[in-house]
């Protein structure tokens, strides 16, 4: 697009988001063209953004302005006339789709977006509106310091691992800068394969540049100058737009040989998994990337020393190399001023399942869920009284109401053994069977598993069938309890015993599941756990 | 099966010359067979294997590790369901089975008429429009039966493009 002509046109925004597109964004998009081909005397650009975030809003459509951006949603083909008629470039309007603005939606209020700044704000593939937008302050930043000092910045903003593990980034950087090698790697896990989450695949559409510039930066602090960005195969529109982001960023001189002028080489490289989930572990991801089956592999050595081909390698999620660049541009101390305890800056919580306003939050660490889960996500979308949420994907606890007001911190989620995760937040209402949820999170473990390991490979097997036995309307109370401790001790060997997360995490959905709702598998409450005080909701 | 066409094998191995110093090259490779063919053809193994200075032993391994490699011809559409926790919340069992009903085939099956396959898939990331299909390279969201039918009647109707 050309920049000098967009600040001068009324410019109207329709998100190219996968959730928008499935939404029917395309056809409003479409519809919106062919009206401004009847109307040559309007000068009007359409921009094609990354989504808000509020995905029950969509198809939204945003018009500039002089007050700022207004929105209309969630909007139709067969509305787009009607919105244009009411002169929507100067101002609010009483138009029945009519939002306000953009910015003083509850939903935007609440955020402090810091990752996701530009994201639904801006053109995701033109370059010029990410530097107008402060894109590429934290790579100059970088460029201008050492190694070390770019390392040291990270470990001051206290940024931990976004894709769940939550381990200091900045100490893993510091491995591999400290590790010599003439070949080192940057590998970009974006295999986010936990249900309930879409935060990297929002960021990677609606914001790829500061990926790639994160992830530029990483090279930079370590001395790698090659990268990988592993994407999973089920993200079609985010491998679309990062390969072209990808192209553009080499055509205007910040990838290749010569990083603006620097002679600092990065070179960058999208890589497709081919639906194995347990490619988001690191070591199995590292396998795949090589050119292997996605077996995972056992630590030490760590990736920092040996990873890629046997070299020195960060492996980092999305978020979290998404979130390196406002930290070298707004220093260290600016991010770790937002959050709590060691939970330092945001993190995106991605509101998804049975909820009537679904969508992702960027917040500083502290809040709780409840107050996500109904003021802004609005309850059940069956409006049927709310159950249980899963947090943090397939392997994160099933989290009764009573659990719903611990602040979204790292170590206060462990204190109650749940995770955060990736972010991810699953609503269920009361007519889930949460002993059909366990069910499901060893049968997935038997899918998924990349069979290294006997705890996860044939634990995960016997969890579905004792889990069978345990919840047979036939089984008398003696044996249901020995059913139970059998899958209790099961637990304790996949826990323990695993290779990696995987097999070692799957118990925590079972057994949050098992404490929280012994009713659904036919226990009563104290047979479960004695120290539970839980009164077990019966109304389903 | 069929064995693949002379013109297959030509497509094949310009895929391989096109791929082969790759760091890394197998997943590239099979995904450029499968993005032309629709499938990794089991003739197709010796091939990569004799490319990549593997064993075909290896090259099957990896084939049959990773869910999203067909060693089949799919139909003309490949339908995916989300069977993940978001998907569940919002009723996508019962989705699943009708559109097995409805096509009157299970997963991993093609029907008769050679249109549409159907495989199962663990999360779309469209987890905010749950329940969640794939169709070919287009997702979509808030799915049920009666609008699972329109798309089909779309397809057969229109010859949607898909890619």
């Amino acid at each position: 697009m050309n920049s000098t002509c967009a600040s001068i046109a009324n410019r109207v925004f329709v998100s190219l988001d996968t959730s928008a597109l499935s939404k029917g964004s395309e056809a409003v998009a479409e519809r919106i063209q062919q009206y401004l081909i009847k109307q040559p005397d309007m000068d009007v650009t359409l921009v094609r953004n990354g989504t808000r975030g509020m995905v029950w809003l969509e198809p939204l459509v945003e018009f500039e302005t002089a007050q700022g951006r207004i929105a209309y949603g969630p909007v139709k083909p067969e509305d787009v006339a009607d919105i244009f008629q009411q002169q929507p470039f100067s101002g609010l309007n009483n138009h029945r789709l009519c939002l306000g603005l953009t910015d003083n939606l509850p939903w935007m209020k609440k955020q402090q977006r810091l990752t996701f700044a530009r994201v639904g704000l801006i053109d995701p593939l033109d370059i010029e509106d990410y530097i107008r937008h402060d894109g590429f302050t934290g790579l100059k930043n970088a460029l201008s310091q050492s190694p070390q000092a770019i390392v040291l910045q990270v470990k001051e903003s206290g940024l931990r691992g976004r894709g769940g593990a939550a381990f200091p980034t900045g100490i893993k950087w510091q491995t591999v800068l400290d590790t010599p090698s003439e070949q080192k790697y940057i590998v970009c896990n974006a295999d986010e394969g936990d249900s309930g989450t879409f935060a990297d695949r929002m960021l990677m559409e609606g914001d790829p540049l500061v990926l790639i510039e994160g992830m530029l930066i990483a090279g930079l602090a370590v001395g790698a100058t090659q990268g990988y960005i592993y994407l999973r195969s089920e993200y079609p529109q985010a491998h679309k737009i990062l390969n072209m982001a990808i192209n553009r960023a080499e055509a205007a001189g910040y990838l290749g040989d010569n990083i603006c002028g620097s002679g600092k080489r990065f070179a960058l490289e999208v890589r497709l998994g081919a639906g194995a989930y347990i490619c988001g572990e690191e070591t199995s991801l590292l396998e795949s990337l090589e050119g292997k089956r996605g077996v995972v592999r056992a630590k030490p050595p760590l990736p920092a020393i040996e990873g890629l081909f046997g070299q020195p390698t960060v492996v980092n999620n999305v978020i979290s190399l998404a979130s390196v660049p406002i930290i070298l541009s707004r220093g260290g101390e600016f991010y770790r001023d937002f959050g709590i305890g060691r939970s330092r800056g945001t993190i995106p919580m991605q509101l998804a399942g049975n909820i009537s306003r679904p969508g992702l939050l960027e917040l500083a660490f502290g809040l709780s869920l409840d107050e996500l889960l109904e003021d802004l996500g609005g309850g059940c979308k069956t409006n049927r009284p709310m159950r249980s949420v899963q947090v943090g994907g397939p392997l994160g606890a099933y989290l009764a109401p009573e659990h719903w007001s611990t602040p979204i911190d790292y170590e206060e989620f462990a204190k109650i053994n749940a995770v955060l995760g990736h972010g991810g937040v699953v609503v269920f209402d009361d007519t889930v069977d949460m002993a059909v949820q366990a069910r499901f999170a060893m049968e997935f473990c038997v899918v998924e598993s990349c069979g290294k390991c006997t705890p996860c490979r044939i634990g995960a097997v016997r969890g579905v069938e004792v889990i069978d036995k345990l919840t047979d309307v036939h089984a008398d109370q003696g044996q249901r309890q020995q059913s139970l401790s059998l899958l209790n001790e099961l637990c304790d060997t996949m826990e323990l015993a695993s290779l990696c997360a995987m097999g070692g995490m799957t118990p925590i959905p079972v057994r949050s599941a098992l404490k929280y709702y012994p009713a659904d598998f036919g226990l009563a409450p104290l047979l479960v756990d004695p120290r539970s005080t839980h009164q077990e909701n019966t109304s389903k | 099966m069929s064995a693949i066409s002379t013109a297959d094998i030509h497509t094949i191995n310009n895929l391989l010359e096109q791929h082969k110093t790759l760091p890394g090259a197998l997943l590239p490779i099979l995904h450029s067979i499968q993005d032309q063919l629709g499938y990794v053809p089991p003739e197709v193994v010796p091939m990569i294997a004799s490319t990549l200075n593997q064993s075909s032993a290896e090259i099957h391994g990896v084939i049959s590790f990773y869910h999203h490699f067909l060693t089949h011809k799919p139909g003309q559409n490949k339908i995916s369901i989300c069977l993940a926790e978001s998907c569940q919340a919002l009723g996508s069992t019962g989705l699943e089975k009708d559109i097995k009903q409805r096509l009157n085939i299970d997963y991993h099956q093609t029907t008769k008429d050679g249109k549409y396959t159907l495989e199962p898939v663990y999360c779309l990331g469209n987890c905010a429009c749950s329940p969640a299909i794939r169709i070919g390279e287009k997702i979509y969201g808030e799915m049920d039966i009666n609008k699972f039918d329109e798309l089909l009647e779309a397809l057969v109707t229109y010859k949607v493009e898909l890619t």
